[in-house]
């Protein structure tokens, strides 16, 4: 990679230049509000995840920042730029509903993807051979696009995305569709860029993508960001759950268990005081109470999620993810 | 990603709108030519002109021996002999309008034969069967052959009997190549040809355009164009695409029209009866008129092929196309009538209005070229074009990305004003 991404590599997402910023996008279809004031600040080189159940607005949003829609309010600007396509040759975008071509070969549809982001047609076909070689699909260079299965089909379709080197990748749902091996293959796939200095963001509607992947996430629910900022400061949002066994029953000790105790079986279940385990543990042992065990755990992305967007959307998440894995 | 490549981009990050256009065109150019559809839809006119020369060439023999304009001579030898020798003299005079004049044996054979009883059962191939004698001549034949023949035979058989003048003064002449009057009546001709080949290249090759984005949601590639280019751009690009697979359709039937023409030329006169090598020259030459042809044929396929895309785009399955393509080829048809009623009306209100509508502008300007040697109305005319060219694709790519590009398969649909909600919150995806 050349020396500035080498140079941000060191900064903190903080420092960095951001490569998307959002404020206040607005965009209404028929009088209907499909997406009402989402903020969004994505640092170069990170992976981010946009993550809401079906209908939440995720790939409005996404639009809207590629600049295939206007927002009717707000600002979106993409490296700086108001209008995205004035950098598209930066850009990668691979919709949630992919198409190709279907007559198409494998290498010349990649290759066609690459110019229409300003990459040379022979170049690309060079550099798609290259990718497809990569990805253990050289055989399917020559075939067509309906001759292929639906996951090599995608595949084609990512490299495409992919092979006029953007600095940018936006990915709609990229994991719907896809089983658990590919699944694996696209989660290295998005590291290795996001290693190579490029910008991931990605919609999702499966809680466990955004958490391995994703150093910042915008909660989207109702076609609202109720929450857009790093993973572990929404994780952070939820104290740490204390849980807590003890050989006795009952004693002193238990008055000073923090007010939100809850008590199943043996277990005492609370949250982290604010001023840590070691006072109460001092406490416990002083009070005799017996601790046969302890520990502290930090909320999930999936707690954090329940907690920011409500039960309902954490409900209609599960619930979508269900079905995409089934599809 | 290399230096000179982060260089490059970062000199031009993105494509110009002709480089974009290009991309699209060339893609859709090469898909289109090399695809077997292509194939049939290029043989699938030729089919009509095959067997209308097939059937030219038959009628052709048919009405040859339809046609015949014999008339039998059924008198004494001496007569017939005497009314021949007179078609002979008055030949010069009577040029094609003399009639050919047979002897009919069976009268010849016997003294007894019947004129009108020889018509009745079928008469060989007279038209008419001459009898009595040169001072009395008869004629036998239907109303209308008689009526047709009655003076040409009156005349042969004055001529024959010598009561008519036989020396006929020679008419000096002097011939001019045209008149006002008649050269105008005669570009009409070739102003009615001109946008009737117009009108039926735009229509043939016009709903090429209408299936086209279409197919493309279908595809559902076009979220991927309209994410890395600009729509309007996309638009042209297509348009241009399909404009040029046109020239390649026009080139191949018109090759194929020119061969035909090469050795069917008789039959094709007998069956359209329109000899092409007579049509009047137009008023600006051949030459400008054939390049102002195709020029206008270019507006006349951009105009109608950018209303065409963007309805053709708002359709969400190739099944709705075909439903709008009746009101659409009925839009075309009214187009060509407007133009078509005002030939030679140069300067009405109502040929101005055909100048001026951008649709039907191409053919007003045709009909223009082929009646008026004037050439600065096409120039303003093609600039006129050009910009309503624009400000369709402008609108219809603008018109596509609102009302089109909306979230989740088939976008959102559209409610009726007595079921929106002001301010429900119901986001799309």
């Amino acid at each position: 990679m050349d020396m500035a991404v080498s140079d941000q590599s060191i900064l903190s997402n903080e420092q960095k230049p951001l490569a998307i910023e959002a404020r206040g996008l607005v965009k209404r279809f028929d009088g209907t509000l499909a997406v009402g004031g989402v903020d969004l600040e994505v640092p170069e080189g990170a992976i981010y995840g946009v993550l809401g159940p079906n209908g939440a607005g995720k790939t409005t949003t996404l639009r809207m920042l590629l600049g295939i829609i206007d927002p009717d309010e707000g600002v979106r600007r993409v490296f700086g730029y108001d209008q995205p396509h004035d950098i598209g040759r930066l850009i990668g975008y691979l919709p949630e509903e992919r198409g190709l071509y279907p007559a198409m070969k494998s290498i010349e549809a990649i290759a066609f993807m690459g110019a229409l982001r300003g990459l040379p047609l022979a170049e690309g076909r060079v550099r798609g051979l290259e990718l497809l070689e990569r990805h253990g699909l050289g055989h399917a260079a020559e075939r067509q696009i309906r001759q292929l299965s639906k996951g090599m089909a995608q595949t084609v379709q990512l490299l495409g995305t992919l092979v006029h080197q953007p600095r940018l990748v936006v990915l709609d749902e990229p994991f719907s569709g896809l089983d658990a091996i590919n699944q694996g293959k696209l989660e290295g796939m998005i590291r290795a860029l996001a290693d190579d200095g490029v910008t991931v963001i990605f919609s999702t509607h499966v809680i466990h993508h955004a958490e391995r992947l994703c150093e910042g996430v915008a909660i989207i629910a109702g076609g609202e960001v109720p929450y857009a900022g790093s993973v572990e400061a929404a994780r952070d949002r939820i104290p740490a759950q204390v849980r807590l066994e003890t050989r006795a029953r009952e004693g002193g000790w238990t008055a000073a268990l923090p007010d939100d105790t809850r008590r199943t079986g043996d277990f005492f279940t609370f949250s982290l005081p604010d001023s840590g385990i070691e006072p109460l543990l001092r406490t416990l042992i002083e009070g005799e109470a017996g601790i046969l065990s302890l520990s502290i755990e930090r909320a999930g992305l999936h707690d954090a999620f329940v907690h920011i967007a409500g039960e309902a959307a954490a409900r209609q998440l599960e619930v979508d993810a269900a079905g995409g894995e089934q599809s | 990603m290399s230096n000179f490549d982060q260089a490059a981009i970062a000199a031009k990050p993105r494509l110009s709108y002709f480089q974009a256009a290009w991309v699209v065109a060339r893609r859709d150019f090469v898909a289109v030519l090399f695809s077997r559809a292509f194939l049939f839809f290029l043989i699938g006119p030729l089919f009509p002109v095959l067997i209308g020369g097939l059937a030219g060439s038959i009628g052709k023999t048919t009405s040859q021996q339809a046609v015949s304009v014999e008339i039998g001579l059924a008198m004494s030898a001496a007569d017939n002999a005497a009314m021949e020798a007179a078609a002979e003299t008055l030949r010069p005079q009577l040029g094609g309008a003399s009639p050919v004049l047979k002897r009919v044996p069976e009268a010849e054979s016997s003294a007894e034969f019947d004129a009108r009883a020889f018509l009745d059962t079928g008469g060989r191939s007279y038209v008419a069967i001459l009898t009595g004698t040169l001072e009395e001549p008869k004629l036998v034949g239907t109303q209308s052959q008689v009526d047709r023949w009655k003076g040409r035979i009156e005349l042969l058989a004055a001529t024959a009997s010598a009561s008519a003048p036989s020396r006929y003064p020679d008419a000096a002449s002097e011939i001019v190549v045209s008149s006002g009057a008649s050269d105008r009546y005669s570009r009409v001709r070739t102003a009615q040809a001109a946008q009737m080949v117009l009108f039926l290249l735009t229509i043939l090759l016009g709903g090429m355009v209408l299936s086209n984005l279409a197919e493309e949601k279908g595809n559902k590639i076009i979220e991927i164009l309209a994410a890395a280019l600009p729509m309007d751009a996309v638009f042209m690009g297509k348009l241009f695409a399909m404009l040029g697979v046109s020239f390649v359709g026009i080139a191949v039937w018109g090759t194929t029209g020119w061969a035909f023409w090469a050795v069917a030329e008789d039959a094709i006169v007998t069956v359209t009866q329109t000899n092409f090598r007579e049509l009047p020259g137009p008023a600006i030459g051949w030459p400008m008129f054939i390049a102002l042809g195709i020029i206008y044929f270019s507006m006349a396929y951009l105009l109608l092929g950018s209303l065409f895309l963007t309805i053709g785009a708002m359709a969400s399955s190739v099944r709705e196309v075909q439903t709008m393509s009746m009101p659409v080829t009925m839009l075309q048809i009214m187009v060509f009538f407007l133009s078509a009623a005002n030939i030679g009306q140069t300067g009405t209100p109502l040929e101005l209005t055909s100048v001026v509508f951008p649709l039907s502008s191409p053919f007003a300007m045709m009909a223009r070229a082929a009646l008026e040697e004037t050439l600065w109305t096409h120039a303003v005319a093609l600039v006129w074009q050009a910009f309503a060219v624009f400000i369709l694709i402008k609108g219809g790519s603008t018109l596509f990305r609102k009302r089109v590009m909306k979230s989740g398969p088939g976008g959102v649909k559209r409610r009726r004003f007595w079921q929106r909600k002001p301010q429900a919150a119901e986001p799309a995806e």
